[in-house]
């Protein structure tokens, strides 16, 4: 398919702007371009088509069954995008009066407080705009209380070997050294390695709950305490919330601090890799240490307020305001019951998927999951040849948007599927039949799998190459 | 209640007992009971109509204006209708990162066109697929030249204030030094910066045009900074790059800014767009999602998420940044606004800006309100305010006019191409009769 720059033709374009209404003024000539700027010039229609072309490319949600495992990807409500669109909303200015930006406040105030009913904590923050950047907020904060009560010496934060590659990477850059906990065989935390590793230099532990195998780990309230014990903080992973919503809240499991995606679990869509919201619950001790441009009610309306001993900015600005409005109305929605009902039919879901994929799928952990669950494929690897990566893609020949791969690392030839409260019976039938006739292609004609896809706009690519000699920019 | 579950209550009788369980409770054994099945309380559990009144009635409690005239690193820029157009599409809305290149090409495409435009916008020779906004691209940038030799950075004293704010928090968090270059006449103040150029400075920082709107002299920072070994990061304006020396005709090591004035709305604050670019000297230094064009095996051209290996998801702790999900929907926000405006367009635009706002700083001198910096300036500036700003902002706020920030005891106006000649007139009218 061509690109923008190949559609470019001298002089066509799109007439936008009226003429000047005021004298030209230009900026002194040493001060100006000299390189022309090369942007495509292409006529509405042009443009229109191109990206109606690049859309039948690429697939949503709203195109099909796409249980990527971690990511949360339900139904995004067609209602939230059209009120977060709304003048009053989209048209305002970040830097006004408060008094004319009461509604936005009132937007920030209201879903921090059903946010922190839902996770058991005091205070929200949404200033960080990813999950990622939620963690790297939580341990600056984790990092601040420990500072300021004068322990210099809490350098470590303990990470168990199957949580998501974003908690050693926020770890290390808000200045921790990161210590791997091993999971035992059934995956759980190995409390013996947890108690070993825990200590005076423990300035926290990052964990996520049900974990990345999809397994809620029934020692958590030990695993907490063990922590705090060792006067370290328990820091909640909030990736895998949508189990566990309204049925479990990280608050009362001995978490001191939380992350959200908004962008997973309060169904705010996520844009081919973004605008996410990542929201920050503390307890109220860890409140001083906030970032700045925090909404607080008082007598007479909502104010911003700057925490006493706050940790600075993140970002510029309050947050990914559009996305937690549209999670305000999902919640508004959804309601405390709704929350729950939501977090059940996950649970329900996934546990009823991975039964029907028995009949030919390993999981790599036996017993219930909880709102997703990883196959292993080792198996059949060493017997067909097939691998993860060949059932993923005969996924998309089959139809549907693949599971995670590879992931987590602790379980060879993984697939990681979360199908989501927001797929019907019928759609998880018709998967677990993909599914199956996948694993019958497998020991019949492995070579097909090794092919596929053959139904995609392209083939397997050459992934090698493209990192070897990078070619990341249209050459003109 | 809507809880957007398809599955029927009959259905889920029956999925519960073919996995042999009575109830959906049976499905959470593993949680203690100690823990289990809290009160929740908390609002909601409304229909669609009640929601979307509800949310209507808050958004009404906000005033938004017809006129604005203030900036300070949001822009109200006019918005082609092709760009909402494209970029509500469901697919593009709904779909996630795109690991799986094979049905991901639309949105993998996608990116790597709009990387190509901020490489030609900036001058520069690589983008990246974008990071939350201007403030963390600043940040990140930073982070990118730092090692353990140098572990300084200087920042002009005139750059954003929410940036430096950002950068410093970043700054904390690596164990990075941030040192803040004095100004002069609102400007980096250049001698200052020879002498802070010592060893361990890993990087300047400058923002071009600079927080009170003015352009600073890129050129000498970047010969200084490269005299001392040390890397330029140039904070530009993206509007201002279609008209102005760019940091690549500067010679800059890396350019970021905030790319909210390309097509999107300012929806207090945020999603926004942080954009980042560096010479290929640094490619691999870059944080985030980068896209790279291939070939399929059936040698047909493709683009994929490459140079993986800088990355959280296979680095771990010594990845680069922890960055996952980034801004890719505004990312193609900026790339369709740029593409309805064409390079034309956009140098129409920032000249239309300019003129205006040169236009509305005489008006308001005429007016009594003498600009506090002397110099070319881009589409914002300072003037000094008479009475309290609060008394002129006030009288333009009850004629539907948003007036520029206070700042300093005084105000920092912004025009952009939106502004007509007439409400500008208006503007300098109210302005001048509420000192009088």
């Amino acid at each position: 398919m061509k690109l923008l720059f190949e559609r470019s033709r001298e002089g066509s374009g799109c007439a936008i702007l009226p003429p000047l209404d005021v004298p030209e003024c230009l900026p002194s000539p040493e001060l100006m371009r000299k390189t022309p700027l090369r942007l495509p010039q292409v006529a509405e229609v042009d443009l229109s088509r191109h990206y109606a072309a690049l859309e039948k490319r690429a697939f949503g949600v709203n195109d099909g069954f796409y249980p990527l495992g971690s990511c949360t990807m339900k139904y995004n409500p067609k209602v939230n995008e059209q009120i977060a669109a709304l003048p009053g909303f989209a048209k305002l200015h970040p830097l006004s009066d408060e008094r004319d930006v009461q509604g936005a406040m009132e937007v920030y105030f209201r879903a921090g407080t059903c946010l922190a009913a839902i996770t058991g904590m005091d205070y929200m923050t949404f200033q960080a705009a990813a999950g990622a950047h939620g963690e790297f907020l939580g341990l600056l904060l984790i990092r601040a209380y420990h500072r300021d009560r004068g322990d210099f010496a809490r350098k470590k934060i303990l990470v168990p070997d199957s949580a998501h590659g974003t908690n050693p990477a926020s770890a290390a850059m808000a200045g921790f050294e990161v210590v791997s906990i091993p999971s035992t065989a059934d995956g759980r935390v190995d409390l013996e390695a947890l108690r070993m590793a825990a200590g005076p230099d423990t300035a926290g532990l990052m964990l996520t709950n049900p974990n990345t195998l999809g397994i809620f780990d029934e020692n958590i309230l030990e695993i907490t305490r063990i922590v705090h014990a060792a006067g370290g903080l328990n820091y909640y992973d909030g990736a895998n919330l949508n189990a566990i919503m309204g049925v479990a809240r990280p608050g009362d499991m001995g978490f001191d601090v939380v992350h959200l995606n908004l962008h997973k679990t309060f169904s705010t869509p996520h844009g081919g890799g973004g605008p996410g919201s990542g929201a920050v619950g503390v307890k109220a001790f860890l409140a001083d240490f906030l970032p700045r441009r925090q909404v607080r009610k008082e007598l007479g309306g909502y104010h911003f307020v700057d925490p006493p001993k706050s940790v600075g900015a993140v970002k510029a600005f309050y947050g990914n305001f559009a996305v937690v409005v549209k999670a305000f109305a999902y919640l508004l929605s959804l309601g405390p019951d709704g929350v729950r009902q939501a977090a059940e039919c996950a649970v329900l879901n996934a546990n009823y998927l991975m039964h029907a994929l028995r009949p030919g799928y390993t999981p790599a952990i036996e017993g219930m999951c909880m709102h997703e669950f990883v196959l292993s494929l080792e198996a059949l690897k060493r017997e067909t040849g097939v691998s993860a990566l060949d059932v993923a893609k005969g996924m998309i020949d089959g139809g549907m948007h693949p599971p995670t791969m590879y992931f987590p690392m602790i379980v060879h030839e993984a697939l990681m599927l979360e199908p989501t409260e927001t797929e019907s019976r019928q759609t998880l039938d018709w998967a677990a039949g993909v599914m199956l006739e996948i694993l019958r292609k497998a020991r019949e004609n492995p070579e097909s799998l090794h092919a596929a896809p053959v139904t995609a706009p392209v083939r397997r690519l050459d992934e090698v190459t493209a990192a070897r000699r990078p070619v990341l920019r249209y050459p003109f | 209640m809507g809880g957007y579950i398809p599955s029927t209550e009959a259905e889920r009788r029956e999925m519960l007992a073919s996995i042999g369980l009575a109830s959906p409770e049976e499905l959470f054994r593993q949680v203690p009971e100690s823990i289990r099945f809290p009160h929740i309380s908390m609002e909601g559990g409304l229909s669609e109509m009640e929601v979307s009144r509800e949310m209507e009635e808050i958004s009404e409690k906000n005033r938004v204006y017809r006129s604005v005239f203030r900036g300070a690193g949001a822009y109200d820029h006019y918005i082609p209708a092709i760009v909402p157009a494209v970029t509500s599409k469901e697919t593009f809305v709904t779909a996630y990162t795109p690991y799986q290149a094979e049905i991901s090409q639309g949105v993998l495409q996608s990116i790597f066109e709009y990387q190509t435009m901020i490489c030609e916008l900036t001058g520069m020779d690589v983008s990246n697929a974008s990071v939350y906004d201007g403030a963390t691209a600043a940040a990140e940038a930073v982070r990118m030249t730092v090692d353990t030799r140098r572990m300084a950075a200087l920042v002009a004293d005139t750059i954003h204030p929410m940036v430096l704010e950002t950068v410093q928090t970043y700054a904390d968090g690596a164990g990075v030094e941030i040192r803040r270059v004095p100004s002069k006449g609102g400007r980096c103040d250049l001698d200052a910066l020879r002498e802070m150029l010592v060893e361990d400075v890993a990087c300047v920082l400058l923002q071009s045009p600079n927080f009170f709107g003015l352009v600073e002299d890129g050129d000498s920072v970047v010969a200084l900074a490269h005299a001392n070994q040390s890397k330029a990061i140039l904070s530009v304006n993206p509007i201002a790059c279609a008209l102005y020396k760019t940091p690549g005709e500067m010679g800059a090591d890396i350019a970021v800014g905030e790319g909210q004035p390309l097509g999107m709305p300012l929806s207090f604050g945020g999603p926004y767009l942080g954009f980042m670019a560096s010479t290929s000297a640094l490619m691999r230094k870059l944080p985030g999602r980068i896209v790279g064009q291939t070939t399929d095996l059936e040698g047909k051209r493709a683009y994929v998420l490459t140079l993986q290996a800088r990355e959280q998801h296979i680095r771990r702790e010594k990845a680069l940044s922890n960055i996952c999900s980034n801004q890719a929907l505004c990312a193609m926000t900026a790339a369709v606004y740029m593409a309805a405006m064409g390079g034309e367009g956009m140098r129409q635009a920032a000249r239309a800006c300019h003129a205006k706002a040169a236009y509305l700083r005489a008006a308001l001198e005429k007016a009594g309100f003498a600009p506090v910096h002397q110099g070319e300036f881009f589409h914002e500036f300072l003037t000094e305010c008479p009475v309290e700003p609060e008394r002129v902002l006030s009288a333009l706020a009850n004629q539907g006019i948003l007036g520029g920030l206070p700042v300093n005891g005084g105000i920092l106006w912004c025009a952009t191409e939106k502004c007509s000649r007439a409400e500008m007139d208006r503007l300098a009218r109210i302005a001048r009769e509420a000192v009088g």
